[in-house]
């Protein structure tokens, strides 16, 4: 019977002309998209473009104003979330939503024990329903383990686990790799390739884009919420896959400028014990240096006792020649040191403060006089120069900054600290969750603000920013430089190599 | 991990418990008769039940400090209208009275936090005071000495009864103390068994998820309010059949102790974490430390000062163990992440 | 996408509420005074009743910014009150003390700069559990509360201290140019320096910041810790201001004066469009809730039936009506913007 049904379609999913609006946006203008049984397909297209409205709709957590939706050869009138899972679509969202206070099995079986409509709570049964599900992908977990202590792939993969086992056709990935370092994203494309082995079809929705290619049979774009190009991921490459994201050419050049000769900073030996080791490099002045390596290589434990949240064990730090010791972060940022941190929305934006209270919140205490008494004045002219200076798109610098895209949050992220001119800005992650059209535009900014002499650190996984951008990369492993690159004399491809290098002997 | 260092929480209240016990024996050599551990297990009725209740309340990220207004306004009310008729049938027609009134308060509790999702805190803060104002405003609540015949009864009734072989006074083991337990039962039952009660381990954990996941976690949380009303109703009506009078204020206040030992036992205060058992301890904890103070020869003005000692204290050294537990584990993820690496 | 939306709604909601609340709350003080001048005129139009309104208002005015303060932070007071009484009781007790052996302004003095440094300090106290052990405010401050209270119990034994220096009460009760109560005037000052340093200074800024995103404001180089201990410790120096001016106004002291203050001052700065979730609040509103919660107060004394415990409940109910109000307020803006949208939407389309 199910065999049967099976053949009657080719494909797992399509949608047809959805119309979605909101609050006086139109989301979704009539889009389309088609999934085949056992393929990979990836939805992509700028923060905005409306992958996620469809994702909902698809879920059942929105309802559609107008189009059709089929699942397995069934049209689907009024979906629901139960629904939707009952029909096979599984989704996995961007944060999981895992328990982080209860044990790996209960995180994988509440939900098919709830479509059970399980009165009783039985640990054994409970424990053997997570075995099965974690050997289907392989997943070599402790079951009783607190899925908070667990790292960011795993719970991804208890997430995983937990999708597959209601008998998931269809599992749709919101941005799984956001928080995957470059070897956590190789194992779970393999994972993926498995499940494809068995008849599971991916959806897969990102805007990275040399992780989709990888991956990916099909691709479906959308922009402003419209269909603009569904095909193999033969007929794309970076070029166009660019332009039909964003309608725009983007031409990325390398950072041509040269270091000058004054040192900014210079780190002697620099330990924390259990986190980095016997740190050495400098850098000068109209440099920028990039730090690649996996999560867990000290790299971000690095910038953070850089910026005085770490207190280092051991070692010296040099700015400009004198020898500092950060007391905390104000102290740092007083020697001229700035920090834009990985994590944008928790750590680097106050959401519902205004964007101009953003721009000075890191330099406040240049802009307090006597009494502790704020210039307002001078205030005003700072958050202007920034928002003139970053061509940040604001109607009224009183709004929220949550009212603003992605890049343009970054943007003000970016003007928060260059309003406290530091001498040296450590980015950490600097276009992670920004789109392509706003990525091209930090990373000209940056350019920029380097040839206007500013000492730059960039820290990322994505390896074409860094070799574009830095001249000389430092490859971090086990809290060790292990080698230092020359981006003129390196290819993604390699350098991308060494850093995987390790994780692959596991896998 | 986290599995063990609750244990632990639970183990570190246990042993403090006895070290007490032991400092106020030889201090008093009183505490290890059947009687006085009787007088404990008594007094430990009334803070138990509110302690069941509230445990699962702040397991799931709630709060609650309407239930001794609540205790209070329902015993009332179901004493002062079973009198008017001359009631003078069973208890059960009480404990349903007041169980029904509770449902009622603990209803409006949930729908201020379940449906419009407003702080618990907060509500309950202006629940508590309008259910006082009308306890003391529009019912003018006095004293009642005189009870339904049955509260009487179901007062002397007793489990077990201990007499001190040296100066005869007994102590009772009382019915209430069964209530106590069947409660307890019930509740451990619910949290541990069903699916309904990890639900609300889930909710705690992350309340999002837990709609996602398929938990009705509006029908939890108003589950939960309204238990509280019931246990609350229930409790009021055990506490005056053992006064045997109804007073209007002086459940007042107990709201801090009981808080305070649900924290004590281990349990988080944003929601998620901590046991039943180790709620059931931290209380047990501070009854036995109050009840003691008279043994000890304390005046009963330093209880207030004691309760909150304890409460800072205990606070203090959960949330310090927090910080380094903390610590610990991000240190131990990013070596395990590095071993990951390094295999 | 959903971000986006709920974002239009929030600012939306946020135009409105920034506009429309300060003046909803001025035309409900407004329409209050109106309604009881009304009822009685000669009874609430005198000047002895907005003096003795003026009297009580200064001392449930400055705990409210306390809380208020320690809110905007992302967290609360509870211990208000008991920081208020122990302040008060130990103020009380060096006066008599001193009152013995050195003249009485030299002994008012000095208590009063003992009271204010004890609340200062039970105020640094909270803000240290709070900052530096990390407990959630509302745990430690209700948890201090207790330990204040309890410490005040065991001081006076369970009593409570009277006959205070006549002086005391007297200044304390004293009118600026025979009309206004000197606790008026301090809580005027009070109010424009609170004023200032949340509009006009880095901790102001600071405040609103650390309540709005705590792990942000630790990466853009704001001292949390200090900022959280300051914000309880101006808690717990208002509180001892309030506590001794009702230390003056009652001429005695006790350890459970002013119960029901903990929860009228959470109504005030509720009521004054603080949000539970810190980072917002602004004083304007607060002064206007405070001035709307006096008022309603005296209005009720002129209803002799309406005994004192039926304002607890009239307080409570109103608490929960303006959380509810809020609700429905936020409900349909997102209803109304929404409705806009498809109709937007929809004319699009064709």
């Amino acid at each position: 019977m199910k065999k049967r049904k099976a053949d009657m379609s080719e494909y797992i999913l399509r949608v047809k002309d959805i119309v979605k609006s909101f609050v006086g946006v139109k989301a979704l203008q009539g889009v389309s998209l088609d999934i085949k049984k056992g393929e990979v397909h990836c939805l992509a297209g700028e923060n905005g473009s409306g992958k996620s409205t469809l994702i909902k709709i698809v879920s059942g957590v929105y309802e559609k104003d107008s189009g059709t939706i089929e699942i397995d050869g069934e049209i689907q009138s009024n979906l629901t979330p139960i629904k939707a899972i009952r029909s096979g679509v599984q989704v996995i969202y961007q944060d999981f939503s895992v328990f982080p206070n209860l044990t790996v099995y209960e995180n994988i079986a509440f939900n098919s024990e709830l479509m059970d409509n399980r009165i009783l709570a039985n640990k054994n049964r409970f424990r053997q329903i997570a075995q099965e599900a974690v050997e289907k992908i392989n997943f070599n977990v402790d079951l009783d383990a607190i899925v908070g202590d667990l790292s960011v792939a795993d719970k991804q993969l208890v997430a995983i686990s937990r999708a597959l086992i209601n008998n998931a056709k269809l599992i749709i990935m919101d941005e799984p790799t956001t928080a995957l370092t470059q070897n956590e994203v190789k194992a779970l494309f393999k994972r993926i390739n498995d499940l494809k082995d068995q008849g599971i079809s991916i959806l897969f929705v990102s805007h990275k884009l040399d992780e989709v290619f990888e991956i990916s049979d099909r691709f479906t774009i959308f922009r402003n919420g419209q269909n603009v190009f569904t095909g193999p991921t033969s007929e794309l490459d970076n070029e166009s896959f660019s332009y039909f994201m964003t309608n725009r050419k983007f031409q990325e050049t390398p950072y041509e400028g040269k270091p000058q000769d004054e040192e900014m900073l210079r780190v002697e030996n620099l330990t924390s014990e259990g986190e980095f080791y016997n740190i050495n490099f400098s850098l000068n002045k109209g440099e920028i240096l990039g730090i690649a390596g996996l999560l867990g290589s000290g790299r971000t434990e690095l910038a953070l006792s850089l910026f005085g949240m770490n207190e280092p064990d051991k070692g010296k730090i040099y700015i400009k020649n004198n020898e500092v010791e950060f007391k905390d972060v104000a102290d740092s940022i007083e020697h001229g040191l700035g920090y834009v941190p990985e994590d944008r929305l928790t750590e680097g934006l106050f959401l519902e403060q205004s964007i101009g209270l953003n721009i000075v919140a890191a330099n406040l205490p240049n802009l307090s006089g006597t009494m502790d008494t704020i210039d307002g004045e001078a205030t005003e002219n700072e958050i202007t120069t920034w928002i003139d200076n970053l061509s940040i798109k604001v109607a009224d610098p009183k709004l929220p900054v949550q009212t603003l895209s992605g890049g343009n949050q970054q943007r003000v992220v970016l003007g928060k600290w260059l309003a406290t001119k530091p001498d040296v800005l450590i980015l950490n992650g600097p276009t992670v969750g920004v789109d392509i059209g706003s990525k091209h535009d930090i990373h000209t900014i940056l350019k920029e603000l380097a040839e206007e002499g500013l000492a730059i650190i960039i820290i990322s996984d994505d390896i074409p920013e860094l070799i574009t951008l830095s001249s000389r990369i430092l490859l971090m492993r086990d809290g060790q430089i292990n080698e230092e690159i020359n981006s003129a004399e390196t290819s993604v491809a390699e350098l991308t190599e060494k850093i995987s290098l390790d994780i692959d002997q596991v896998v | 991990m986290l599995k063990n260092l609750v244990k632990k929480t639970e183990f570190y209240v246990a042993l403090v418990i006895l070290v007490i016990a032991l400092l106020i024996h030889v201090r008093s050599g009183a505490f290890f008769q059947t009687n006085n551990i009787l007088d404990i297990l008594n007094a430990s009725v009334v803070p138990g039940l509110f302690t069941v209740s509230t445990f699962m309340i702040i397991l799931s990220g709630g709060m609650d400090i309407s239930f001794p207004a609540i205790a209070a306004l329902t015993s009332y009310v179901t004493v002062d209208v079973l009198n008017s008729i001359n009631y003078e049938g069973s208890m059960v027609l009480i404990f349903v009275m007041a169980a029904v009134l509770g449902a009622l308060c603990g209803l409006v509790n949930a729908f201020f936090i379940a449906s419009l999702n407003l702080p618990p805190l907060i509500v309950t803060l202006g629940t508590q005071s309008v259910y006082r104002g009308l306890l003391q405003g529009a019912l003018n609540a006095q004293q009642i000495n005189m009870l339904p015949p049955a509260m009487g009864k179901f007062a002397r009734a007793s489990v077990y009864t201990a007499e001190d072989p040296v100066t005869g006074a007994t102590s009772h083991l009382p019915a209430g103390f069964i209530i106590f337990v069947a409660v307890v039962i019930l509740a451990y039952f619910i949290l541990y068994r069903t699916m309904f009660g990890r639900g609300v381990y889930a909710i705690g954990g992350d309340l999002v998820s837990a709609e996602r996941a398929g938990f009705n976690v509006l029908a939890i949380r108003y589950f939960l309010y309204i238990f509280s009303g019931i246990v609350a109703g229930i409790t009021g009506i055990v506490r005056s059949s053992m006064n045997q009078m109804v007073h209007p204020t002086n459940l007042f206040g107990i709201e801090m102790t009981i808080i305070a030992g649900v924290i004590l036992g281990g349990a988080s205060l944003v929601g998620g974490k901590g046991s039943l058992l180790g709620a059931l301890l931290g209380m047990f904890l501070l009854t036995m430390v109050q009840n003691s103070m008279l043994l000890l020869g304390i005046p009963g003005y330093w209880q207030t000062f004691f309760v909150g000692l304890v409460i800072i204290l205990g606070i203090s050294i959960t949330s310090y163990r927090n910080l380094v537990a903390a610590d610990k584990a991000k240190t131990l993820r990013d070596k395990s992440k590095e071993e990951l690496v390094n295999e | 996408m959903s971000n986006k939306d709920t974002n239009i709604v929030q600012e939306e909601s946020r135009k409105f509420f920034k506009d429309a609340s300060f003046w909803r709350l001025a035309i409900i003080l407004v329409a209050l005074i109106i309604i009881f001048t009304v009822y009685n005129p000669e009874g609430f139009m005198s000047i002895a009743n907005f003096q003795s309104m003026s009297y009580q208002l200064p001392e449930f005015g400055l705990m409210a910014y306390g809380v208020m303060l320690t809110m905007i932070a992302g967290g609360i007071d509870l211990a208000v009150v008991g920081m208020a009484n122990l302040s008060a009781i130990i103020s009380a007790i060096v006066m008599l003390r001193l009152a013995e052996s050195v003249s009485e302004p030299v002994a008012i003095i000095v208590a009063v700069l003992v009271g204010l440094l004890v609340g200062t300090l039970c105020g640094a106290f909270n803000g240290l559990l709070v900052s530096r052990l990390n407990v959630p405010a509302m745990l430690a401050t209700l948890g201090s509360h207790q330990l204040f209270t309890g410490i005040g119990l065991v001081i006076t034994q369970g009593s409570g201290i009277s006959r205070l220096p006549a002086g005391y009460s007297t200044t304390g009760r004293m009118l600026i140019l025979d009309l206004i109560p000197i606790s008026v005037i301090i809580f005027i000052i009070i109010t424009a320096a609170l004023a200032f340093q949340l509009n006009k200074t880095k901790f102001g800024q600071e405040l609103y910041l650390v309540g709005s995103n705590y792990e942000a404001a630790k990466f853009s180089g704001i001292n949390n810790y200090n900022v959280l201990t300051r914000a309880h410790t101006m808690s717990g120096l208002l509180s001892a201001v309030a506590g001794l001016i009702m230390l003056a106004n009652y001429n005695s002291a006790k350890p459970d004066y002013g119960t029901a203050y903990t929860m009228q001052t959470i109504l005030i700065v509720v009521l004054g469009g603080v949000s539970p979730a810190g980072g917002f609040g602004k004083i304007g509103g607060i002064v206007l809730s405070i001035l709307i919660l006096q008022v309603s107060s005296s209005g009720l004394n002129m209803f002799s039936s309406i005994s004192n415990f039926y304002r607890q409940l009239i307080w409570g109910l109103v608490l929960l009506l303006v959380l509810g109000f809020n609700f429905l307020r936020n409900y349909m803006n997102e209803k109304r913007i929404a409705k806009a949208g498809k109709t937007a939407a929809e004319t699009e389309t064709e």
